[in-house]
């Protein structure tokens, strides 16, 4: 059976990328962000996972208004990156497991999840720079992917409880993946900022540092708020904090020991935007490295 | 049912704002391709007119004003690839729809670490 081996949750802003390809990676402004994949980078060198299932938000190169999926997954041999408009590189290429996606496909339908599936997907920054943190350097990725797209752009918004309950049918379908895998959990976005109106800018680093407390211990008190007290306190695009949520849903479901911290950050600003950074692994990681 | 007290400064990209934007949300998607970029800096009016776009929204268009933009019905996520074409961030039109300069922006931002 797939073994989840952790999550890792992160900020994703395009100038990330900017940064990754000037080189601006040990810059003043940048190096609090940078220097929180170290342990990252470790980690995955010691677990060395297969796949990584990435829950993330398009924002605008996949998806457009004409048809919005709520929830969303590729199913694909490859997913490629594209052009998004304002300059970013274009990543190389990254590599499907579509076995595993149509297993989770089929999981989710059979649990109530409705989901869009799908067998091409552009893959935008938010599921690509936490990819080229996780793995720097440029090389080919080491690692498959699977997307899952939560609809963040048009509302209504899923609710919170809606993402909750969806990461844990995630968790437990990709624990009963009859493969021996092993699989890391993304969650990407947030954490609170806000691009549009007179309240551009807003930033809520009291209320970020809330949403890090909850997801170490009571990730269940994320699923009580509402869309309408996420953006009001978060700003209209930290309803990125539905990945987080999702994430964290699916690695406590998946019924494979405690969850614990292996490492946070929290820096202002990146961009627009409170940088955030949580990586947690399983207790049945952690006996499973021991006994190698 | 809906989205609940407005909450100020923040607009909501909702079911009425989708309907109101839809011509100009389609034409700022289309900017993902930079053939598309580029035949609308050759010829504004007539890519504008291309995509269907009201009188308000190609007014919006023409004054590179975003808060404009979003009252036409644009949606950020799309309006950061019309902004794109002047090679803008999300900084700039941070400031912009504050009113305050590009630094004293930063300096909101840098503050709220603070």
């Amino acid at each position: 059976m797939a073994q989840i081996i952790g999550g890792l949750t992160t900020s994703h802003v395009p100038s990330i990328g900017k940064a990754i390809a000037q080189g601006q990676q040990q810059d003043p402004y940048w190096k609090p962000f940078f220097d929180a994949f170290h342990p990252v980078h470790g980690w995955l060198a010691r677990g060395r996972p297969d796949v990584a299932v990435v829950i993330y938000n398009d924002h605008g190169l996949n998806n457009f208004l004409d048809k919005m999926p709520t929830f969303a997954i590729g199913a694909a041999d490859h997913y490629h990156n594209a052009d998004e408009g304002w300059g970013i590189p274009v990543l190389k290429p990254f590599k499907g497991d579509p076995a595993l996606s149509w297993h989770m496909i089929e999981h989710l339908v059979a649990h109530e999840f409705d989901i869009t599936m799908c067998q091409e997907v552009q893959v935008d920054h938010a599921f690509t720079l936490p990819m080229a943190l996780m793995y720097p350097g440029g090389r080919d990725w080491p690692i498959a992917t699977v997307p899952v797209m939560i609809n963040s752009v048009q509302h209504p918004l899923p609710t919170p409880r809606r993402c909750f309950k969806l990461g844990q049918e995630i968790g437990k379908a990709i624990a009963s993946f009859p493969a021996d895998k092993k699989i890391v959990l993304l969650g990407t976005g947030g954490l609170s900022h806000q691009l549009d109106g007179t309240r551009a800018g807003f930033i809520n680093k009291e209320f970020d540092l809330w949403c890090m407390e909850k997801m170490r211990h009571d990730p269940e008190a994320l699923a009580e708020l509402s869309i309408h007290e996420i953006i009001e306190n978060a700003g209209s695009q930290g309803v990125e904090l539905l990945t987080w949520i999702t994430m964290r849903a699916a690695l406590q479901a998946a019924g494979q020991g405690e969850v614990r911290e292996v490492h946070s950050t929290y820096h202002i600003p990146i961009s627009n935007t409170g940088g955030a950074v949580m990586l947690f692994e399983t207790s049945g990681r952690a006996q499973a490295l021991a006994a190698e | 049912m809906g989205f609940g007290p407005a909450i100020p400064g923040t607009p909501i990209f909702d079911g009425d704002a989708a309907i109101k934007g839809y011509a100009l949300n389609k034409m700022c998607f289309s900017f993902n391709d930079k053939a598309n970029r580029e035949a609308f800096v050759a010829d504004e009016a007539a890519y504008c007119e291309r995509y269907g776009l009201s009188v308000a929204q190609k007014k919006a268009i023409a004054s590179r004003n975003v808060l404009q933009l979003i009252a036409a019905g644009g949606n950020i996520y799309y309006l950061a690839k019309f902004a794109g074409i002047f090679g803008l961030n999300v900084q700039d039109i941070g400031a912009q729809q504050t009113g305050l300069s590009i630094e004293a922006f930063r300096a909101k931002l840098a503050q709220a670490g603070r």
